[in-house]
């Protein structure tokens, strides 16, 4: 009915919401479509579904560790069970977390497209990923059960454990694919779905962020994807490239492993700090300070940081040279990355702030983001790396880093985009508390885990000595607070996207292209492609309206 | 109640209104070739690494391979990437028939690759060395690595030839099923530029494993 209404006003897929259209599909239409916006949600309801089981698998972890001995989980499973943590979390969630959920949704929206350049190749990469997921979960009850390697899979003890190492490597390799996909698809789509009028220095930030992830993406996935069937050549005709036994050389494997996998946590991160570049602006209701900086320094991280995977094995066996080479490198990550967060506060320096929960969220990114960094710069120099290698330190480091700065720049973009998504808005109180709960849990969880590791406590052990008992208990009592905030969150946005109020078209003010849309947006985005005559935050015409209403 | 309100639109896969640009899907394709690239990258890294290592064991090994059907080969693929510049040609000028012959040229001259590949495995094989065969661990260190690499690289290359193989039978299906001509060939330009790719990894593999004695 709504559908016939739509066709009498406009032209099919320029009216209503993208949600039921075509009208009464049903499942079938969700499974089928070449829609970016579902494919985008189809992508976050399989997301957040790992995310919980790897969420429940992190608090097993932390109340095995809660006193010393072991308490429920024997020293054999919990290898498999923080090796599943870590596939679950970096392979199924972080990694293509905020490019496939929020990317695919938002990307086509602030570029004034219709869809994404491939929709066809999109929606198979969706189902890649299920493939590569299911195949995962399947590794949990067949061959020898789970891989107890860890997630790195490192060589030569993944080349003779008796787990199911095998399928877990291929639903990796499967995973990396679907990733390359997505990477084509954004990077094709930014070149030839431009607005008119839109340069590449008129593009908002977070295409920008995208944009240097797509091409991590697509440069450093496949080498990892040939290192993993290397792995699983290994095992089964035993080629001797990586076993020592054989002649091969262990260090050979880690470097082609990090040679992606180092990479790729800046395909975590920059897509966050594309989040977090549009949500400064639009309540500090001004343009964001040095745009041009924040766009190369994109790039800059991208290009540097693929060469900086050395810094993995700085106790591994390297040659000196190569070591303060990297060591070098490695902070020259930190510049651009530096570059951002100077830029970031001096957009909120004399802005006229509002703070609703999207600006918590990002300003509880930077915070955490910077621990995180900061910690990451005593790793990377060589002298402390000898103290801090393997120690829970690290463990501490990159949870700030992945956590803090992947997953919870996830939730600020949820919160920012929730109702631009559903057109209905959360209930703001109630995520504002789970902000500071979730705030308050992470900090209690892993800063204990720094200083743990200062004091010589190892990772992946599932015992440790007295002396470390204190600061693991309150590292798991944090946990408690940490997924109590969490589940608070997610119940509180799936509340506010089934029975929240009408959001309306631009409900914070913001200035791209996509809040001058309705929300939810209309099958084919927009009911008038758009034309682009400034750059992406411009504020004189919110401001104005602002005025007008308040009778100045 | 779906049907009464577009009736024009592709009901399963939402309206196809959206703008199609054709410079995409080449974008795209020029984007996969460099993945493809990087993928067999991992493969030179590990030969390069393990050559410098034990330069004399390579040239020794690769004595054993058959540098005869190694250069017929290269000629076979080569002319193969020719045949297929010519079908996708004949198609923009919308020589159908020309088209389809050269394509199926291009499919018989990658099955004859195939077969030489077939007879150069299989003698290796009956010698015992072939990965997971016993001979092949006794071999000094640095020959077991020289020909664990040689199947290894010449193996996905083979697969790579065998996915051409396919995706060239389902365009030759579509150019006769007149669903690719010459307004809308993209498909089989893309086809081409995979080949080519597939032809270029093979002038690689060729001197790093025939030529290096």
């Amino acid at each position: 009915m709504a559908d016939s209404n739509a066709a009498a006003t406009g032209a099919y897929g320029t009216t209503g919401s993208y949600l039921n259209t075509p009208a009464g599909g049903g499942l079938k239409s969700w499974l089928t479509t070449v829609d970016h916006k579902k494919i985008g949600l189809m992508y976050g309801a399989a997301m957040f579904t790992f995310f919980l089981v790897g969420m429940s698998l992190g608090f097993l972890i932390r109340l095995e560790l809660l006193q010393p001995g072991t308490q429920f989980i024997s020293a054999r499973t919990y290898n498999s069970v923080f090796t599943l943590h870590g596939v679950i979390m970096i392979f199924l969630f972080i990694v293509p977390g905020i490019p496939a959920i929020l990317g695919n949704f938002i990307l086509p929206l602030q570029l004034g497209a219709d869809d994404v350049a491939m929709p066809r190749l999109n929606l198979m990469s969706w189902y890649v990923y299920m493939t590569g997921a299911v195949m995962a979960l399947a590794s949990l009850v067949t061959g020898g059960g789970v891989a107890d390697t860890g997630w790195t899979f490192y060589a030569p003890y993944s080349l003779n454990t008796n787990t199911n190492v095998t399928l877990a490597v291929l639903a990796a390799f499967v995973l990396g694919f679907s990733s390359i996909m997505t990477g084509m698809n954004f990077i094709t789509t930014i070149h030839r779905l431009r607005a008119p009028g839109m340069g590449f220095f008129r593009m908002p930030l977070f295409c920008w962020g995208l944009y240097a992830t797509s091409w991590i993406q697509v440069i450093a996935t496949p080498v990892v994807g040939i290192t993993l069937l290397l792995v699983v050549m290994e095992r089964t005709l035993g080629i001797g490239f990586f076993d020592p036994a054989r002649g091969g050389d262990p260090i050979l494997y880690q470097h082609l492993f990090w040679i992606y996998s180092h990479p790729v946590v800046y395909v975590m991160v920059l897509p966050a700090m594309g989040v977090i570049s549009e949500i400064l602006p639009a309540f500090s209701r001004r343009t964001i300070f040095g745009y041009k900086a924040i766009a190369i320094s994109s790039m800059a991280i991208a290009v540097v940081g693929y060469l900086v995977w050395g810094h993995h094995m700085f106790t591994a066996g390297m040659s000196d040279t190569a070591r303060w080479v990297f060591s070098l490198l490695t902070f020259f990550v930190a510049i651009p990355t530096g570059v951002k967060v100077f830029n970031w506060i001096a957009t909120l320096y004399k802005g006229s702030i509002e703070i609703r929960v999207p600006l918590l969220y990002a300003v509880g990114w930077i915070f955490l983001f910077s621990i995180g960094g900061l910690t990451g710069l005593a790793n990377g120099a060589l002298a402390t790396d000898i103290h801090l290698h393997d120690t829970a330190y690290i463990v501490g480091h990159f949870h700030y880093t992945m956590f803090g700065g992947a997953a919870i720049g996830m939730f600020a973009g949820l919160h920012y985009w929730w109702p631009k998504i559903w057109g209905r808005m959360y209930n703001e109180k109630v995520a504002t508390v789970a902000w500071g709960v979730i705030m308050v849990g992470f900090n209690m969880t892993y800063f204990p885990m720094l200083i743990l590791g200062l004091m010589g406590m190892p990772r992946r052990y599932q015992d440790y000595l007295p002396q470390f008992a204190n600061m693991n208990m309150l590292s798991s009592i944090g946990s408690w607070i940490l997924v109590t905030g969490l589940l608070t969150m997610l119940i509180n946005l799936l509340r506010g996207a089934r029975s929240g109020p009408p959001a309306g078209p631009n409900p914070w003010g913001a200035t791209t292209l996509e809040w001058q849309t309705t929300s939810p947006p209309p099958l084919l985005n927009f009911a008038t492609p758009p034309t682009v005559t400034t750059g992406p935050y411009d504020f004189t015409e919110i401001l104005r309206q602002n005025n007008v209403e308040e009778g100045k | 109640m779906s049907t009464e309100s577009a009736p024009a639109i592709d009901q399963a896969h939402g309206p196809l209104v959206h703008h199609a640009d054709p410079e995409s899907g080449k974008t795209g394709m020029w984007l996969f070739l460099f993945t493809e690239l990087l993928l067999f990258g991992g493969l030179f890294l590990i030969y390069g690494v393990y050559r410098s290592m034990d330069e004399p064991a390579f040239h020794h090994a690769a004595q054993e391979l058959n540098r005869f059907m190694g250069v017929t080969n290269t000629i076979v693929l080569l002319t193969s990437s020719l045949t297929m510049v010519m079908a996708v040609s004949a198609l923009q000028r919308n020589q159908v028939k020309r088209s389809l012959g050269f394509l199926t040229g291009t499919l018989l001259l990658s099955a004859t690759f195939l077969v030489i590949k077939f007879f150069e495995w299989s003698a290796k094989y009956h010698h015992g060395i072939f990965p997971g065969k016993e001979h092949l661990h006794e071999l000094p260190w640095g020959e077991g690595l020289f020909f664990n690499l040689y199947f290894m690289m010449t193996g996905l290359h083979g697969v790579h030839v065998i996915i051409g193989m396919i995706v060239m039978t389902v365009v030759l299906f579509k150019i006769r099923s007149g669903a690719l001509a010459a307004d809308n060939h993209g498909m089989l330009e893309y086809t081409g530029l995979y080949w080519h790719l597939v032809d270029l990894i093979w002038i690689f593999l060729l001197p790093l494993f025939y030529l290096t004695t």
